[in-house]
């Protein structure tokens, strides 16, 4: 019993490897023809490494990703003057930054944008590259293909930062840094230009989705966890043939709250929040900016936020105040 | 176990260090000072706040002497601005001066000693633009020096004992530009003037090297929807206006809060009053350092100038030094007439009268904004106004006699707007305020009186 209550994976069972299924014609061999087992990877996981399928789309797609992390890091350290100690303790701040304003859509020199362009496109490339990769390897198994229109979700949001909406604004400048601090410190400024994005409507659906999907997997998790002492944690088979696990943890939830999901239902639940929390997040990030120019001023008007009532005896613009009058 | 054990240590140790270096150690108190569920909160850490407090500490003023005796203009040789002062009163000014700037010397500082009147030494030019710098900060500039009483600038202000002062900014350096790469577009360094941020780290050369040419700060939208062919600024723009901010809140160890409405970051109707200071004080600043500061960049030595040989320029912890009032708000500049132009020292405001049926309260001067205690006058009458249905208030606005005529009246009208806009606000409706230009808006006949600047509000 005390094995459910830990972090950690507490019982290691090894067989033999698996092997997976025969692989149909026209695909790559898998790498890793004998499979390790790591006692540490045991722990949070699976300890069978491999075989992995890398094939062409996974060989080209971390060949353009490592170009683009490779471009966006050597950025970095020519800004701190080659300096590897100064590139360590300046990391988090460090930055490629796109174009300034005045190049809008065409091509920056290298140096003032260039390569955030390259990074940003090599970067989009790989992941487009291995959002196939993972619709194919699905299809290969006769699996449907959730993980992949998951995966979709987010290269959606991330389209949106970096290429839909600096397109329609007419400026590369309004891309997102590659940076740790400075995308932060980025969606701030983009927030103060906008009116505070969170009166942005879609901002506030994609924080329902983003904490209701941490939410639900925490309930989840922890009803699963609750009643793997009797099986519970095979999910498939208690789908197909309902045993006193599910039972339980329906009856849990419907003693406590009246309503119970399933255990199919549960995992569409967590599907759809977890994906609907970028697709949310990307609309109102597009329509920031290229249509809506103040949040604040559009929430006043259609009554999402309230009048506060005045706390300040109400300070006088005084840009507004004659400026004749000498202080 | 024992690795799992080690590997969790190693990984909590990880952690721990992480967390240390990117926080402030507790304890946290926040203040309320907006409404209620809208974050508006002053957060203090009380043991950094109490370590700032303790370094406002300032040298007491020397004794006075009478203002009697021969001018010191008279007495002495080229005495070019205290030559106004009494001879006693003029040598009490240079002894206390020299005791602010350059207390490890002496008169031979500035002063060439066997001829004090000689303009050899460039510290004696200097010091003599700061004086009549401090001087317009004390009459030009009161709606930030004095904003909040008789408060007034000095030499210790900003020097507290060093010949430089401790907090300037220079050019920086221009990036890399020409080369393949390696050019950090001016920002994404852990910059001390943008408060560790990644923010643009010269926050100041656009907003604070000339008040006459402040580049746009302001760059929010100004409507919900997008208007065609409006301004549009981009979120860079907006990063450089961050930044500036970023340099405000940690010159004054203050937050966001402090002067905006922070979910209408734009507001200034909904914005804590002190952010009509900051904005004279952005002025302020880029006055002195276009038309004192600057100016002397050819006087001094090259040891002085910065990377790219400009003068070390006034920003806002030049004189705050990590408080929203420099030296806890200490009156310094009352004691040492000198550095205020003569008779131009403002008077403290009396207190805002609150009768059942009259309401008065007092502005600073060329200011229509109601501060301290007189913003509560404005409570009291928001108050009874809203308690009271069926009576009328009638608004006056006056002003005092210095200065032009015209210039004041209308700053009397704005005076009266601030009262009228107030009630209107909270929820007063229109047709029980009223306002009434009085027969005589200058309320006294010569001069700065303090209860001359004010505002009269009858109930009917």
């Amino acid at each position: 019993m005390a094995e459910y209550q830990n972090l950690f994976t507490q019982v290691q069972v090894t067989g033999p490897a698996q092997m997976g299924v025969p692989l149909g014609p026209g695909n790559d061999k898998r790498i890793g023809e004998k499979p390790g087992f790591l006692y540490l990877m045991g722990l949070i996981g699976n300890a069978q490494i491999g075989p992995v399928y890398l094939g062409s789309l996974g060989v080209a797609s971390l060949i353009l990703g490592t170009l683009s992390i490779n471009i966006m890091g050597f950025n970095m350290l020519a800004q701190v003057n080659w300096d590897i100690v100064q590139f360590v303790r300046q990391l988090f701040w460090l930055a490629l930054e796109p174009p300034p304003p005045q190049y809008g859509l065409s091509l920056p020199p290298m140096n003032q944008g260039g390569w955030w362009l390259l990074a940003g496109g090599l970067l989009t490339t790989s992941i487009l590259l291995w959002w196939v990769r993972t619709y194919r390897r699905a299809r290969e198994m006769g699996l449907g293909t959730h993980v992949a229109w998951a995966f979709a979700a987010a290269i959606w949001l991330f389209l949106v930062l970096g290429f839909f909406r600096p397109v329609l604004m007419g400026s590369w400048s309004e891309g997102v840094p590659f940076g740790i601090f400075p995308h932060l410190d980025w969606t701030a400024a983009f927030s103060l230009r906008y009116g505070n994005l969170y009166y942005n409507p879609f901002h506030a659906l994609s924080i329902v989705f983003l904490y209701g999907a941490t939410l639900l997997f925490a309930m989840h998790g922890a009803t699963i966890l609750a009643v793997s002492k009797f099986g519970g944690e095979r999910e498939i088979e208690q789908i197909v043939d309902r045993g006193t696990a599910s039972e339980r943890a329906a009856l849990f939830w419907r003693w406590t709250m009246g309503f119970n999901a399933t255990t199919e239902s549960i995992h569409r639940w967590a599907w759809w929040f977890a994906v609907l929390c970028p697709l949310t997040g990307g609309i109102g990030i597009l329509l920031t900016g290229t249509v809506v120019d103040n949040w604040y001023l559009w929430a006043v008007n259609h009554g999402v936020a309230p009048p506060y009532p005045p706390v300040f005896p109400g300070a006088v613009d005084p840009a507004t105040l004659v400026q004749g009058v000498k202080p | 176990m024992s690795r799992l054990t080690q590997f969790g240590a190693i990984a909590c140790s990880l952690i721990a260090t992480l967390l240390i270096q990117g926080c402030e150690r507790p304890p946290i108190k926040t203040t309320q000072n907006g409404y209620r569920g809208t974050a508006m909160v002053q957060v203090v850490n009380p043991r950094t706040a109490a370590e700032v407090a303790s370094r406002q500490t300032f040298p007491a003023a020397l004794p006075a002497v009478p203002d009697e005796g021969p001018r010191a203009r008279d007495l002495f040789k080229n005495v070019q601005v205290l030559g106004d002062l009494s001879a006693a009163d003029f040598l009490r000014h240079m002894t206390a001066i020299q005791s602010w700037v350059a207390p490890k010397a002496d008169c031979s500082y500035c002063h060439d000693l066997a001829n004090l009147a000689d303009d050899g030494k460039y510290t004696k030019v200097v010091a003599r633009r700061m004086l009549q710098m401090t001087r317009s900060l004390n009459t030009d500039w009161k709606q930030h020096t004095m904003a909040a009483g008789a408060t007034g600038v000095t030499c210790f202000t900003c020097h507290r004992g060093n010949p430089i002062p401790q907090y300037t900014w220079s050019m920086p350096k221009p990036g890399k530009a020409g080369v393949l790469l390696g050019d950090d577009a001016g920002q994404n360094k852990a910059a001390t003037s943008v408060g560790l941020t990644s923010l643009p780290y010269d926050a100041f050369s656009a907003y604070l090297s000339d008040n006459k040419k402040v580049s746009p700060i302001r760059v929010y939208g100004p409507s919900a929807l997008l208007v065609k062919g409006g301004e549009k600024w981009g979120t860079m723009k907006a990063e450089h206006t961050y930044g500036l901010m970023m340099s405000i809140s940690s010159s004054l160890g203050v937050n966001c809060t402090f002067c905006h409405d922070t979910s209408n970051f734009q507001s200034w109707t909904a914005a804590p009053p002190q952010r009509v200071n900051a904005w004279h004080g952005i002025r302020m600043v880029g006055d002195i350092n276009a038309n004192y500061i600057t100016p002397l960049t050819s006087k001094l030595p090259a040891a002085r100038l910065g990377p790219m040989g400009d003068a070390p320029k006034a920003y806002c912890a030049t004189c705050h030094q990590g408080v929203n009032k420099p030296l806890a708000g200490a009156q310094m500049a009352k004691d040492y007439v000198g550095l205020i132009t003569p008779g131009k020292l403002v008077a403290a405001l009396p207190p805002p009268t609150d009768e059942p049926r009259r309401s008065v309260m007092y502005f600073n001067v060329s200011s229509a904004v109601l501060q301290g205690e007189q913003s509560k006058g404005l409570a009291q009458l928001v108050a009874t106004m809203t308690t009271t249905p069926r009576v009328q208030a009638i608004i006056s606005g006056y002003h005092s006699a210095s200065g032009e005529l015209a210039a004041n009246q209308e700053l009397a009208k704005q005076r009266a707007f601030t009262v009228r806009d107030a009630l209107l606000a909270a929820g007063v409706p229109e047709a029980r305020v009223v306002l009434s230009k009085p027969l005589q808006a200058e309320a006294n006949l010569q001069g700065e009186d303090p209860a001359a600047r004010r505002v009269e509000v009858t109930l009917k």
